[in-house]
């Protein structure tokens, strides 16, 4: 559940209640496609499938991914301001492990 | 007997027309299981992408949809369909009044140039559809030989 992973979360450090606020996450993960060609040892597939945003107990966005993202997804999103609540987010990958960052908001 | 020789002979040429046919159907039947017997309709929708792209493995997409977002009325899904990749479904995103706006941006691994298909649907049960021609130099599927 609280495995660590790299992912670089922008976005603002405060905000109006209300206001709508755009967050960009970028995650370092090779989403690993599972190419079968001749001459390659095909690997299976390991990709973050699912990510899923959470953000004062209620869910934001959840985004279903398939080998078709890049390899370091990048996505990008907006929410409203509502408290300070933690914003969670959390990625499934491919044979089970779940990773699960926090980010913080103040809201005036 | 001749017939039958000449039937084995057709046999590879058939199967190696076969997988460009499935793909396309793939993104019929990606896109008809989305829609679920519903018309969609063709506006509401912003979608950015550039219209060449030189590098398949990372091509930048943005989608907007015209929504209010209220509780009674917002999109609740956006799906990005792509015509001829192995994975014709290449995201959907589920979204809730808490978002604030209809906006996602994401980047996709494209094969070949191609059409790529935008379906976002409401809280109402209505779909919008954009549709976007692609061009890619390179794509992002591995040739070898």
């Amino acid at each position: 559940m609280a495995n660590p992973i790299i992912a670089r979360i922008t976005l603002p450090e405060r905000a109006r209640r209300g206001e709508i606020i755009t967050i960009r996450v970028l995650v370092r993960h090779p989403m690993e496609r599972a190419i079968d060609a001749p001459g390659l040892t095909p690997l299976p597939r390991k990709i973050l499938h699912t990510m899923r945003v959470t953000y004062a107990g209620e869910e934001v966005v959840r985004a279903d991914l398939s080998q078709g993202i890049t390899a370091n997804p990048y996505i990008e999103f907006t929410t409203v301001a509502v408290d300070n609540g933690p914003i969670v987010f959390e990625w499934d990958e491919d044979g089970g492990t779940t990773y699960r960052r926090e980010a913080r908001l103040v809201v005036t | 007997m001749k017939a039958s020789r000449r039937a084995v002979l057709v046999l590879p040429i058939a199967t190696a027309a076969l997988p460009a046919a499935a793909a396309e159907e793939d993104v019929a039947t990606a896109e008809r299981a989305i829609l679920a017997g519903r018309t969609p309709v063709a506006t509401g929708i912003a979608f950015e992408m550039p219209p060449l792209s030189e590098n398949g493995n990372s091509v930048d997409v943005a989608v907007r949809v015209d929504s209010p977002m209220t509780a009674a009325d917002h999109v609740r899904a956006i799906h990005i369909l792509s015509e001829k990749n192995p994975v014709p479904r290449v995201a959907s995103f589920t979204l809730t009044p808490r978002a604030g706006r209809a906006e996602v941006a994401t980047r996709i691994r494209l094969a070949t140039s191609q059409q790529i298909i935008v379906l976002a649907e409401t809280s109402a049960g209505q779909v919008h559809r954009a549709m976007r021609e692609v061009i890619v130099v390179l794509g992002a599927c591995v040739e070898t030989g």
